[in-house]
C-alpha cells in the first residue's frame, strides 16, 4: 500500500464510509500532501463508492483543495480591498522577489508556493497573509521578509 | 423614523459578566415553547446578513416534524470586510455552543455543528479543545446534544445556508432550490435551524439578560446591538459593538479619517453611500442592513478600482451553476473595463445596469441577487470615476 | 395517498393541480409554453439556467417555474414585462458565453438554444463576447462522443444523465465561477475515463456540445467509390424511430421507407440487423441451455450464472469497468451488429462472390457506442474490421436529407436477400425486454415442443419501461432430452439504463437476488431510447417507440427466432449448429477487464 493508500484509509475510518466524509477526507489529504494527486482522488473515489471524475469535480469547487502539485508551504495574500488598500501589491512584489517565482507558480526546490486568495477576515490589519494555516496580519516588506525567511530557514534544517 | 445616537456597547465580550453553564442551566429549565417565545420576543434578527427573525427560524423548525434535527453555526465569515465572527470564535467561542446548545433544546436537535471558514484553521484546535470540554459539560449534566466542528475550504458561496448544507454533505457548494427552506429540509434533508455565530452569542445573551434589556437597545425594527467590523481608510479599524439604528453620520464622525467620501455598508454584496447621502442612511434593518462589514473610503480612492476588485471577487466566488450569475458577473466586469478603456461607450454602462436589475431578479441565490448592490450604489454615485 | 389539490391562477386563469406540482407544469397544463433549457423530463431538477422564469405576485424575485412548486391562491405571470426582459438578457447572457457557429454546427436546425435565441430576436451581439480560442478545441478522443465545450451552456443536463440514469459518472461539473464548467476526471480525453459511450447525454444535450462523431462522409465516399460494395445493415430500433427526423409523429414505423431511402442512397446491399438478432437467439439461446445443462446436471460449480446478454455495447464497457469480476457471465455472443458484420464479410461475400477485401460494411445504429464497438480489436474475425462505419439514426435522416430524398414520399421497399429476413422476434430486440421475450418464445419450445403460454406470443410481464423487471416461468412437460429442465422454474430479470443495470448487478453480488438470465440494456427503455436516436427523448416519446416495436413485431408472419428460413439456411449452408466451430470463430467473442478510474 502507498502511503497515500493508507492515508485516505485512515482518513475514511476516522470520518465514515459517506459522501457526507467526503470533505472532511480531502482535507485530511491535503494537510498531508498538500495537494490532491490523481492516486489520492482515485483512492477516495474507491472507498466512497463514488465517480473519480465527482471527486475531481468537487474539489475543484474548493480554492483550497488543489489539484495541481504545490510546495511545501502555501502562501495565499489576500488580495481583497482592504488589503489593496493597504498595501498587498507591496507585499507580493516582496514575496515574488524572495522566492523567485511569480503568483500562482512554485518554487524550483519544491518549498513554497505564491498565491493570492479572497478575504481572508483580516480587513483591520491588512495586508495579510496565510503560510499553511497560519496567519500573519499586518505586514510590511520587512515584515514578510523575515516570516518567509524563518520559513526557509527551518526548510533547510 | 426613529434614530438613536451611536453607541458602543459591550455584551458580546464581556467575559467576567456571563458564566454560560449558569446561563444554559437557567434556560434548560423552561419548556422549548418559552424559550422560543422570549427569542421572538427579544425581536432578534439574523445577524448573517438576511436578517431573518430567528425566534420564528427556530419556531419553524420545532414545528417540523422530524426525529432528526440539526443546529448549524454558520462560521463561514466570507463578506469582504467582515472578520468579527472569527474574533466572536476566538475570545467567547463558548457563547456560541451555548447559543447553540439552547437552539437544539428548542427545536428537539441532538447535533449541532460549526461550519467553520478554511481561512480559519488556525482556530481550530483551540476551538475543538473547547469544543470537547463544553460537550463533557452538557454530558455531565445529562444534556443530549454535542457540538461538532467542520470546515469549509475556500468558497464564499459555502456562507450561504443550502450551499453550506451541500458542502457539510460532500458536495459542490452550489445553492439548492427554494422552497424547501432549510427549516424543512437542511442539512441531510432534515429541518435544520442555522444561524450565524453572532446570531447564537445574541441568544446566549439574550437568555441571559432577558428579552426586555436586549429590546431596550435599538429600534423598532432593528433591536439590540451589533458587532461591526471597521476597515478601509480610518484610523481606527477593528470591531465594535454597536446599537443598532444609528445614522451613518454618526458614523462616519466616530471612525472616519476627516475626508471619507463613501461607505461600503454590508461588504462586496452591500450598498455604498456616498457622502451626501450619510444624514439619511440608518444602519439597520430600516435603513442598510449589513452583516457587519463597514469599509470607509477616503478620497484618495478610485471607486472604480473598487468596484473592480467587487466584481472580481463575485466573478470568481460565484458558485457558476446559474447564468445570470455566472455569465453576468464576467459581463459586469469587462463591461466596465470596456468602457474605461474607451472600447464601449459610457451608455454602455445603462445595459449593464439593466443587467444587473436582471441578476437580482434572476439570480438563484442572494450572490447574484445582490450584485447590483454595489453595482448600482457606484455607478450612481460614482458615474465620472468608473468613465474617465 | 391522496394528493392535496392547489388552487391557483396562471396568467389569470384559474387552474387546479395536485400538490407538489411544478408552476412549469401548471401552464403546461393551461398550454402556456413556457421555454426550459436546464430542465428535462428523464432528469432532477436543476433550475439553474434560469430561462424559465415566471413572475409570481408578491415576490421581489422571479421564479424559475421548473424549481418551484404552486402553492395555495399563487398568482403566476408567465408572460409578463419584467420575465421577458430577463430572459431575454439571460438568453443573451449565454450567447455571451457560447461559439455561435451555428452554420457549421451538428446541432443547427435542431438546437434549443438556438431555438430559443430566434424566439427572442437576439441579434447583435449586447455583450463582450466572452469565448477564448482555446475553449473552441474539441474532444474527439473518442470514435462515439465528440465534446465541444466552447457550444456548452452549463446546463448540467449531461451529468445528471451520466450519473443519475447511466450511474456512470464520467463527467462532473468542475471549477467555480467564471473557470465553472463540463468535463471529466482531471480533464482527460473521454476516451481515458469510464465514459461507456452510451451517448445518452447526447440525447439531452440542448446544444451541440455534446453530438456523436460523425462518420457521414466516410460513408459517402465509400458509396461514390466504385471499387467497393457498399452493405448496409439497419438494427431494429431504427424504423420505428428514423420518421421522426424526417417529419413523422414519434411512434411511424417505418421500415419500407427507410429501405427505399438507403437503396437511393446508393448502398449495393441493404440488410437487416434483424437477421443475426434472430441468429442471436439461436446462439445465445443454445448458450443458456448449455449452461443450466452444465449447472444443473454437471452440477459444474465454475460455469457462470446468471448469464448476462451481450447486445449492448454500452452495457460491455460499463461491465468492463465497473463489475469485471462479472464478464464470465456474459455471453459470449457477439452483438448483432458484429455478427452481422462478421458474417458479412464471409458468408455473404461468398455467396454474393465478392472481395471481402472490397467489402465496407456500415450498420445503421441507434446507438453511439456501437460505433466504439466497431472498432475494438476483438471484432476482426472476418479478417478484416468486421463492421467498418457506424451511423446513427440521426446520421442517416442527415444524409437522407443531404440526398434530398422527400422521405415521407417514398413507396415501401424490401430488404435484399439473402441476410434481409427476420422474424418478430427480432423486432422486439429494439425494446427492453424484447431480447429476453424472443429467447423465451425460442426456448420454450425448443424444451417443450410447445409455444410460450403467453395469448398470442406476447410475453408481457417482460415489457414495459419500469426499470428492473423480473418474472419466473416454469418448465413443465419438457421433451425426454431436456428432462433435466423438468420442473424448473427459471428466474429472469430484466434492466434498461445503467443505473438499473448497476442495481440487479449489485443485487446479484450481494446475494439478494438469484437469477439464470438477465437482459441488460445500456440505454433507458433499451435500444428505441438509444444515444443515436432522434432527439428529443422523453418517457413518452420512447413508449411509442415501443407500441410501435411491438406493432411491427405482431404484424410479421414469422415470429420467433428460428423460424426465420434465411438463419436456417445460414445453419445448413455455413455454420453447421448453434455454438458450433465456425459460431465460435465468428459470432463469439469474449471481453477484458478495463480499470474503474
Ligand atoms: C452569498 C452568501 C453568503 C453568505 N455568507 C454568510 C456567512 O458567511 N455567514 C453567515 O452567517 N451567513 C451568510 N449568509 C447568509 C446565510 O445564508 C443565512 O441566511 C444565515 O446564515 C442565517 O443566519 P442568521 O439568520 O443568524 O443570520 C450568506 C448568504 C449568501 C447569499
Ligand atoms: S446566484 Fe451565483 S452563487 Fe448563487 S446559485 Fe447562481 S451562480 Fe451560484
Ligand atoms: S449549439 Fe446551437 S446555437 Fe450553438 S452553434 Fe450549435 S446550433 Fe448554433
Ligand atoms: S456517453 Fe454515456 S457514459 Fe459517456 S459521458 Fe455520456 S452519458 Fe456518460
Ligand atoms: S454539454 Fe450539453 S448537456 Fe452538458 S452542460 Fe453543456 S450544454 Fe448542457
Ligand atoms: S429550465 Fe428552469 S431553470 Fe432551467
Amino acid at each position: 500500500m502507498s502511503s497515500t493508500e493508507t492515508l485516505v484509509k485512515d482518513l475514511v475510518s476516522k470520518y465514515g464510509k459517506s459522501r457526507n466524509s467526503l470533505m472532511p477526507v480531502l482535507q485530511g489529504i491535503v494537510q498531508e500532501e498538500r495537494y490532491l494527486s490523481e492516486e489520492a482522488m482515485i483512492f477516495i473515489a474507491k472507498e466512497l463508492d463514488l465517480s473519480a471524475a465527482d471527486v475531481y469535480g468537487t474539489a475543484s469547487f474548493y480554492t483550497f483543495l488543489d489539484t495541481v502539485p504545490r510546495g511545501k508551504n502555501i502562501i495565499r495574500v489576500c488580495k481583497t480591498i482592504s488589503c489593496h488598500m493597504t498595501g498587498k501589491d507591496l507585499i507580493i512584489e516582496t514575496l515574488e522577489d524572495i522566492l523567485k517565482v511569480k503568483v500562482g507558480q512554485t518554487t524550483h526546490d519544491k518549498n513554497f508556493t505564491l498565491l493570492t486568495a479572497n478575504c481572508l477576515g483580516w480587513c483591520h490589519k491588512g495586508p495579510v497573509m496565510l503560510i499553511n494555516d497560519e496567519v500573519y496580519p499586518e505586514l510590511t516588506p520587512s515584515r514578510t521578509t523575515e516570516i518567509v525567511e524563518e520559513y526557509m530557514k527551518n526548510a533547510t534544517h | 423614523m426613529e434614530t438613536k445616537v451611536i453607541k458602543k456597547v459591550d455584551t458580546i465580550f464581556d467575559v467576567v459578566e456571563c458564566n454560560y453553564i449558569q446561563v444554559l442551566e437557567k434556560t434548560l429549565a423552561k419548556t422549548a415553547d418559552e424559550i422560543i417565545l422570549d427569542i421572538i420576543d427579544s425581536g432578534l434578527k439574523g445577524r448573517g446578513g438576511a436578517g431573518f427573525p430567528t425566534g420564528l427560524k427556530w419556531k419553524f423548525t420545532k414545528n417540523e416534524e422530524n426525529a432528526v434535527k440539526y443546529v448549524i453555526c454558520n462560521a463561514d465569515e466570507g463578506e469582504p470586510g467582515t472578520f468579527k465572527d472569527r474574533e466572536i470564535l476566538d475570545r467567547v467561542p463558548e457563547k456560541v455552543f451555548t447559543g447553540m446548545a439552547i437552539c437544539g433544546y428548542a427545536i428537539g436537535a441532538k447535533e449541532g455543528y460549526i461550519y467553520l471558514r478554511g481561512e480559519y484553521n488556525f482556530l481550530k484546535q483551540d476551538l475543538q479543545m473547547k469544543i470537547d470540554l463544553f460537550n463533557s459539560q452538557l454530558a455531565d449534566r445529562d444534556f443530549d446534544f454535542k457540538v461538532f466542528l467542520r470546515s469549509g475550504s475556500g468558497a464564499y458561496i459555502c456562507g450561504e445556508e443550502s450551499a453550506l448544507f451541500d458542502s457539510m454533505e460532500g458536495l459542490r457548494g452550489e445553492p439548492r432550490n427554494k422552497p424547501p427552506y432549510p427549516t424543512v429540509a437542511g442539512y441531510n434533508l432534515k429541518p435544520t435551524a442555522i444561524n450565524n455565530v453572532e446570531t447564537l452569542v445574541y441568544v446566549t445573551m439574550i437568555c441571559r439578560m432577558g428579552p426586555e434589556s436586549f429590546k431596550a437597545l435599538g429600534t423598532k425594527d432593528s433591536r439590540g446591538s451589533k458587532v461591526f467590523s471597521v476597515s478601509g481608510d480610518t484610523p481606527t479599524p477593528g470591531i465594535y459593538e454597536l446599537e443598532l439604528g444609528m445614522p451613518l453620520n454618526q458614523f462616519v464622525d466616530e471612525f472616519g479619517d476627516g475626508d471619507t467620501k463613501a461607505v461600503q455598508v454590508g461588504g462586496a454584496s452591500g450598498h455604498c453611500v456616498p457622502r451626501k447621502k450619510y444624514n439619511d442612511t440608518i444602519i439597520g434593518f430600516e435603513g442598510i442592513p449589513t452583516g457587519g462589514s463597514m469599509m470607509i473610503f477616503n478620497s484618495t480612492r478610485s471607486m472604480y478600482n473598487v468596484l473592480h476588485d467587487y466584481l472580481e471577487f463575485f466573478t470568481e466566488e460565484s458558485c457558476g451553476q446559474c447564468t445570470p450569475c455566472r455569465v453576468g458577473c464576467q459581463q459586469l466586469l469587462k463591461g466596465i473595463e470596456a468602457v474605461k478603456k474607451g472600447d464601449k461607450k459610457p451608455s454602455y454602462l445603462e445595459d449593464l445596469k439593466k443587467l444587473a436589475a436582471t441578476m437580482k431578479i434572476a439570480s438563484k441565490c442572494g450572490l447574484g441577487q445582490s450584485v447590483s448592490n454595489p453595482f448600482n450604489s457606484i455607478v450612481d454615485n460614482f458615474r465620472e470615476e468608473i468613465i474617465y | 395517498m391522496s394528493k392535496y389539490l392547489v388552487n391557483l391562477k396562471v396568467n389569470n386563469i384559474p387552474v387546479t393541480v395536485e400538490e407538489g406540482t411544478t408552476i412549469l407544469d401548471a401552464a403546461r397544463k393551461l398550454n402556456f409554453h413556457i421555454p426550459t433549457l436546464c430542465y428535462h423530463e428523464d432528469l432532477t431538477v436543476a433550475g439553474n439556467c434560469r430561462v424559465c422564469l415566471v413572475e409570481v405576485a408578491g415576490s421581489r424575485s422571479l421564479a424559475a417555474s421548473c424549481a418551484t412548486p404552486v402553492s395555495e391562491g399563487m398568482e403566476v405571470l408567465t408572460n409578463s414585462k419584467n420575465v421577458r426582459s430577463a430572459r431575454k438578457n439571460v438568453v443573451e447572457l449565454l450567447l455571451s458565453e457560447h461559439n455561435a457557429d451555428c452554420t457549421k454546427c451538428f446541432k443547427n436546425g435542431h438546437c434549443e438554444l438556438q431555438t430559443l435565441s430566434s424566439e427572442y430576436q437576439i441579434g447583435q451581439h449586447l455583450f463582450i463576447d466572452l469565448v477564448k480560442t482555446k475553449d473552441k478545441i474539441v474532444d474527439i478522443s473518442s470514435p462515439s462522443i465528440a465534446k465541444d465545450d466552447s457550444k456548452c451552456i452549463r446546463c448540467q443536463r449531461c451529468v445528471r444523465t451520466c450519473s443519475e440514469l447511466q450511474a456512470v459518472g464520467a463527467l462532473a461539473v468542475i471549477n467555480k465561477g467564471d473557470h465553472q464548467r463540463i468535463s471529466t476526471f482531471l480533464n482527460k480525453p473521454l476516451s481515458e475515463v469510464v465514459c461507456t459511450n452510451c451517448g445518452q447525454c447526447i440525447n439531452r444535450c440542448p446544444t451541440g456540445a455534446l453530438t456523436e462523431r460523425s462518420y457521414i462522409e466516410e460513408v459517402w465516399d465509400a458509396i461514390n467509390d466504385p471499387s467497393k460494395h457498399v452493405v448496409v445493415e439497419t438494427a431494429p430500433a431504427v424504423r420505428v424511430a428514423l420518421g421522426e427526423d424526417l417529419g413523422f409523429e414519434a411512434g411511424e414505423r417505418v421500415t419500407g421507407k427507410m429501405v427505399a431511402a438507403l437503396r437511393h442512397l446508393g448502398f449495393d446491399s441493404i440488410l437487416d440487423t434483424d437477421f443475426t438478432a434472430d441468429l442471436t437467439i439461436l446462439e445465445e439461446g443454445t448458450e443458456l441451455l448449455t449452461r443450466l445443462k452444465k449447472a444443473l446436471v454437471d452440477k459444474d460449480e465454475k460455469v457462470s450464472l446468471p448469464m448476462f446478454t451481450s447486445c449492448s455495447p454500452g452495457w460491455i464497457k460499463f461491465i468492463e469497468h465497473m463489475f469485471p469480476e462479472y464478464l464470465p457471465n456474459l455471453s459470449t455472443c457477439k452483438s448483432p451488429q458484429q455478427m452481422f458484420g462478421a458474417l458479412a464479410k464471409t458468408y455473404y461475400a461468398q455467396k454474393k462472390n465478392i472481395n471481402p477485401k472490397n467489402m465496407v460494411c456500415v450498420s445503421i445504429m441507434p446507438c453511439t457506442a456501437k460505433k466504439f464497438e466497431a472498432g475494438r480489436p476483438e471484432l476482426r474475425d472476418s479478417g478484416y474490421q468486421d463492421v467498418d462505419y457506424v451511423l446513427t439514426t440521426r446520421e442517416l435522416a442527415m444524409m437522407i436529407k443531404q440526398a434530398g430524398i422527400d422521405f415521407m414520399k417514398l413507396e415501401d421497399m424490401e430488404y435484399d436477400s439473402i441476410m434481409g429476413e427476420s422474424t418478430g422476434a427480432a423486432v422486439i430486440f429494439g425494446a427492453s425486454g424484447g431480447v429476453m421475450e424472443a429467447a423465451l418464445r425460442t426456448a420454450y419450445e425448443i424444451i417443450s415442443g410447445r409455444d410460450v403460454p403467453f395469448t398470442n406470443l406476447n410475453i408481457v410481464p417482460v415489457r414495459g419501461m419500469e426499470g428492473v423487471k423480473e418474472a419466473k416461468v416454469m418448465l413443465k412437460d419438457v421433451k425426454p432430452e431436456w428432462g433435466f429442465l423438468e420442473g424448473v422454474e427459471v428466474s429472469i430479470a430484466i434492466a434498461h439504463g445503467l443505473a438499473n443495470a448497476k442495481k440487479v448487478v449489485e443485487s446479484i453480488k450481494n446475494g439478494t437476488a438469484n437469477y439464470h438470465f438477465v437482459e441488460i440494456m445500456g440505454c433507458p427503455g433499451g435500444c428505441i431510447g438509444g444515444g443515436g436516436q432522434p432527439i428529443p427523448t422523453s418517457p413518452e416519446i420512447r413508449q411509442k417507440r415501443a407500441d410501435a416495436i411491438y406493432a411491427e413485431d405482431e404484424g410479421l408472419p414469422l415470429r420467433k427466432s428460428h423460424e426465420n428460413p434465411e438463419v436456417q439456411y445460414l445453419y445448413k449452408e455455413f455454420l453447421g449448429e448453434p455454438l458450433g466451430h465456425r459460431s465460435h470463430d465468428l459470432l463469439h467473442t469474449h471481453y477484458k477487464p478495463r480499470k474503474r478510474y
